[in-house]
Order: structure tokens, then C-alpha cells, then sequence
């Protein structure tokens, strides 16, 4: 340790804690863990990879006079990837600071504790959002580029193209967000890893042990599937915006549920 | 200045805090003493709003910490428990809890530098030892210039430099008119720190005062003498409030008497004596003696303890 000690140096004791400084502090806490940069890296690199590889095995494996009628679900194959990466980085981004023990600095410092939730989904959402929609627009040229010599490509001016692409941007947002919120209920990493994926992959297949007009009736309206229509052109019992405003509604609820909770319990 | 009242909390079943109330003022240090598990680390998280208590209230410099528009302006705390995400750096791990209160970035480095951690201040805090992340802990206390500084044993993994280091800046904070509040299971930390004490044992509150009068109301006055005339001493001066061990053959341990006391005595019985020495109670043993009987595992502990430090009675009783 350095030798004597004389007083602490002063520091003015003007400032206040405002939602703005914890969101710069939440936007320094996310760019300062390497982890987060990978999964945020993992997520881009699949979906613009994936944009070249999986249509360029497709038009490898093309039947002389086959014509691919959903060459938009080739282009953003990598979404599927991408959204493992971006739920399971929502999850840490609140449960890292449980199991490391950071929480209780943070909520120190921001004892209203509210504006720390607001601050992280603003700045995890903000984050996945300017990194996800230029990579599903760089993966739909990609692909186009792919599959144009083989005639098999859709149009960037056809309906819908540019819904999908901004909506696989705001889908991988939204499965973010409901994953940090799920991380800030459960509190633990591999809980909130566990129940991530278990309502995003494992109850669609489940529901399959439901008498069949039941599973009709309500698959539509799980998570993924109501929000993956908004990046599909065709198809499915609800319109594109539906499917996405259902989603937004249990992000919302398991938001809610964090809140309340974050405001209840001990830290 | 921390005001404690009535503070209650409850794990399940566990009492972890009882009914507590206590003031800690500022320009002197106040230890918080108590053995592990006593409810030291529960009554911080309780000053600091992370956890509620089940009842009674603490506020600092006279609000709940949280009502606090500024808490790291108000409280700077280093808890016992690790609160430093491992794959941040020093630096970084400062500047989001400096930018929460709007305090510069040259704060961050000020205090880095204060705390001796210039040349790792980039390196992931999960690569730290035990000490480092000591002095990062002490750092981010500090960050906001705190009026009241609060350590949960801080002393923890620091080497004997480190060590002298925290006490002189404990001294120095309080110096500042700060309120410094230090919590310890240490009683010897205590006794070199400082200038007032808080007991706790169980929860519940068993001292609340000045370190010289918590040393005074809890020493006995024992007096050890070495004669040739032993035995002639101990019926010289027999009496109610008079209790002699014989340490050895020709050494006792006389409780009861001043010094003075006992060399008049001797001197009225014509006993010759070769040593006559008024004990020092330390901190340490006052401490062991009020918490008798608070600590649950009181009955085990005894038993490991007693070959070390009962073992000159027992052969002063065979002999």
C-alpha cells in the first residue's frame, strides 16, 4: 500500500443520482465485460454467417427446376442462433451481478433500485437494436447476392422484406429484454438460462401431448411463435404485428413481475 | 451519524438482528464488535437498505439511506462480502459506480491512486488477491467522499502493511470530523483502532461504550505475586470478595485486590515477597467474558480452547 495517509481528498458533493447517470453507468457496466462483447459478437456473426451459408448449401443441393418459395427463413436462419445468444446475454446481464455479489455495490450506489432495471433493459435493448437490424439488413444482402444468380431471390421492394428484416431487429430485442427480466426474477445464471430456454424451446414441443385443437388454439400464442411472425412473410394465425405485440406483452408482464419484486426483496 | 432503533431482522427462523439500538457519531471511530455470525454484517446491509429490517428503523445523517439523493455522498461502505463483478476492471468497476452520482473520472483515478492500485487498475478484478480486492472495496467506499464510512472487517487478507495502512486512514477519516464505523470479530483490531465500541453478540446489543470505560467496567482487578510464603499469603488476605489461584507452586494470581492492597497486607503480616504485578485486563479477555454465555457455540469453543488457556489453573490446582 502506498505510505501515510493524509485526509481523502475532497470531491464536490453537488451531484445526484439521476436515471441518465445510471443509464451511463449501466452503458460503462455492459461495454466493460468481455462476455457481454462475445455473446453480442456470437449473435451478429450468426446471423450474417448463417445468411451465407445456409443459402449457399440450399443452392448447392437445387433440383434443376425447383423454385424455394421462403427464401427470406434461408436469409435469416441465423436468427435462430442469434436469439440464443441475446436471451441468454439478457439473463447474465442482471444474474452476473448477483453471482459476482456487484449487485450490492449497485444497488448502494442506486438504492431506489428501480432505475437500475430501467437503465439496464433501456441500455441492453438499445444495444441489441443498433447491432441487429443493420446485421439482418447485411445478412438479406448477403443472401440476395446468393441466391440472385440462381433466380431464386426475393425482392428488398417485396411486401413485407422490410418489415421482416427491421422486425428480426426488434424480435431479438424484445427476446432480450424478456430474457434480462427473467434474469432480474430468478436472480441466478443457470435458473434464468434454464427457464429461458425451457419456455422458448421446450414448451412449443411440449405442447404437443395437448389434445390437438388445444395445441391450435394455443401454440400461436407462446413466445416464440407469436414473435417470429413479425420476420416471416407468410403464414400463421396472426398477422406479423400481433404475434409481435404478444411477445411484447410477456416481456412486459415478466417485466412487471421483476419490478415488484426487485422493489420487495432483500438484495 | 448512524441512528439505529429498535432494529430487528429475521432469516426464517434465525434472529440475525434483535431489538437493536445504538448511535455511532462522527469524528471518532466506532467498532462494531461481535463474534462471526453476531449480526454485524445484517446490521450494515440494514443501514444500506439492502435488506428491510422486520422492524424498528436506521437512519444515516437522519434519513433512511435510500430517501438519500446521493447516498455515495452520504455513505461510503465496504462490505464483508465481495461486490465486484470478476470480469471488470478496477478502473471500470469505479467509474459505473462513480457515474451514477455524476462524479468525474478524475475521482476514479484520484482514488485509485490512493489505494495503491495504479499499475492493475486495468486488470480484470477476478485476478485479484484477497488484499487487492480489499483496497478496490476501500476505493469504491471512498469514491463519493463519504460523510460516513462504513468497513465490514477490513482488515480481511491485507498483510501487516495494508493493515497499518487501513487503520491510519481510519484514524485520518475520523480525524476529517467523518463518522467511521468499523466492524471486527478482532478484539486486539479494536483496541488499536478505536475510540468507541459496540457489542453485539447474537443480535442483541451487549455494550455500547467508550473503549477505556468498556475496558474499566470489565477488568478485574487481579494481582499476581510471587513469595516464598505463599500459603501464609493466601490466609493473609482471605476475605468475601478475595479469590486466589495458585498458578505454581509460589505463584498466585489474586483477584479481588489492588496491588497496593495486597503489598500493604504483606507487609502488616511480615510475608516476603518477590514479585508483585497488577495484571492488565486486554480488550481481548473482557470481550471473551461479556460474550459468555451469548454465544451458542460457546460450550464447543471452550472445550477446544481449554488445553491452551486454562491449562496453568489446572496445575496450579493439582499442585
Amino acid at each position: 500500500m502506498t505510505g501515510s495517509v493524509g485526509a481523502l481528498p475532497r470531491v464536490s458533493h453537488t451531484g445526484r443520482v439521476t436515471q441518465a447517470r445510471v443509464v451511463l453507468s449501466e452503458w460503462t457496466k455492459l461495454r466493460s465485460v468481455r462476455s457481454t462483447l462475445w455473446s453480442l459478437f456470437v449473435a451478429v456473426v450468426f446471423t450474417i454467417g448463417l445468411a451465407a451459408l445456409v443459402p449457399a448449401v440450399r443452392m448447392h443441393h437445387l433440383r434443376p427446376g425447383e423454385h424455394i418459395d421462403n427464401p427470406l427463413e434461408l436469409t435469416l436462419a441465423g436468427i435462430q442462433m442469434a436469439q440464443l445468444a441475446v436471451g441468454v446475454l439478457g439473463v447474465l446481464v442482471v444474474s452476473a451481478e448477483y453471482s459476482t455479489g456487484m449487485i450490492r455495490a449497485t444497488m448502494t450506489a442506486a438504492p431506489k433500485r428501480l432505475p437500475v432495471l430501467w437503465a439496464k433493459a433501456l441500455v441492453y435493448g438499445s444495444t441489441v437494436l443498433a447491432l441487429m437490424v443493420p446485421s439482418a439488413f447485411i445478412a438479406f444482402f448477403i443472401a440476395h447476392a446468393i441466391l440472385q444468380p440462381h433466380d431464386q431471390a426475393v425482392a428488398f421492394g417485396a411486401q413485407g422484406v422490410i418489415r421482416s428484416l427491421f422486425g428480426a431487429g426488434l424480435y431479438l430485442t424484445v427476446i432480450g429484454l424478456f430474457g434480462l427480466a427473467l434474469g432480474a426474477i430468478v436472480r441466478n445464471t443457470a435458473g434464468g438460462i434454464a427457464l429461458f430456454a425451457g419456455i422458448m424451446f421446450v414448451l412449443p414441443p411440449l405442447m404437443n401431448v395437448l389434445p390437438a385443437s388445444w395445441n391450435d388454439a394455443a401454440s400461436p400464442y407462446l413466445p416464440l411463435q407469436a414473435g417470429e411472425r413479425v420476420l416471416q412473410l407468410q403464414g400463421g394465425t396472426l398477422s406479423p404485428w400481433e404475434g409481435f405485440g404478444i411477445l411484447c406483452c410477456y416481456a412486459v408482464a415478466a417485466m412487471v413481475v421483476a419490478a415488484l419484486l426487485l422493489k420487495r426483496r432483500d438484495v | 451519524m448512524i441512528e439505529a432503533r429498535n432494529l430487528t431482522k429475521h432469516y426464517g427462523d434465525t434472529v440475525a438482528v434483535d431489538d437493536l439500538s445504538f448511535t455511532v457519531k462522527p469524528g471518532i471511530v466506532t467498532g462494531f464488535l461481535g463474534p462471526n455470525g453476531s449480526g454485524k454484517s445484517t446490521t450494515m446491509r440494514l443501514i444500506l437498505g439492502l435488506d428491510a429490517p422486520d422492524s424498528g428503523s436506521v437512519t444515516v445523517n437522519g434519513k433512511h439511506y435510500a430517501d438519500h439523493p446521493a447516498p455515495l455522498h452520504e455513505v461510503g461502505a465496504l462490505l464483508e462480502a465481495r461486490s465486484v463483478h470478476t470480469g471488470r476492471s478496477a478502473y471500470n468497476h469505479l467509474l459505473a459506480l462513480a457515474q451514477t452520482h455524476g462524479i468525474p473520472r478524475s475521482r476514479v483515478d484520484e482514488l485509485i491512486d490512493l489505494v495503491g492500485l495504479s499499475s492493475v487498475a486495468r486488470k480484470r478484478a477476478g485476478q485479484f488477491s484477497l488484499g487487492m480486492g480489499q483496497r478496490l472495496g476501500i476505493a469504491a467506499a471512498l469514491i463519493g467522499d463519504p460523510d460516513v464510512c462504513m468497513f465490514d472487517e477490513p482488515v480481511n487478507g491485507l498483510d501487516p502493511d495494508g493493515i497499518r495502512w487501513i487503520r491510519d486512514l481510519m484514524k485520518a477519516l475520523a480525524r476529517d470530523g467523518r463518522t467511521v464505523f468499523l466492524s471486527s470479530h478482532l478484539m486486539s483490531e479494536m483496541a488499536l483502532t478505536a475510540d468507541h465500541l459496540i457489542v453485539v453478540g447474537r443480535g442483541r446489543l451487549i455494550a455500547d461504550a467508550s473503549v477505556d470505560e468498556f475496558l474499566r467496567r470489565h477488568s478485574k482487578k487481579v494481582v499476581r505475586v510471587r513469595s516464598p510464603q505463599a500459603e501464609e499469603l493466601v490466609a493473609a488476605v482471605a476475605g468475601p470478595d478475595v479469590s486466589v489461584v495458585a498458578l505454581e507452586p509460589g505463584l498466585l494470581e489474586i483477584e479481588g485486590l489492588t496491588a497496593e492492597q495486597v503489598g500493604e497486607q504483606a507487609a502488616r503480616s511480615g510475608i516476603v515477597l518477590h514479585e508483585l504485578t497488577p495484571q492488565q485486563v486486554t480488550l481481548e479477555e473482557a470481550f471473551m467474558d461479556i460474550t459468555q454465555g451469548e454465544l451458542e457455540f460457546r460450550a464447543h469453543a471452550h472445550l477446544e480452547a481449554a488445553p491452551e488457556t486454562e491449562a496453568p489453573e489446572t496445575e496450579g490446582a493439582a499442585a
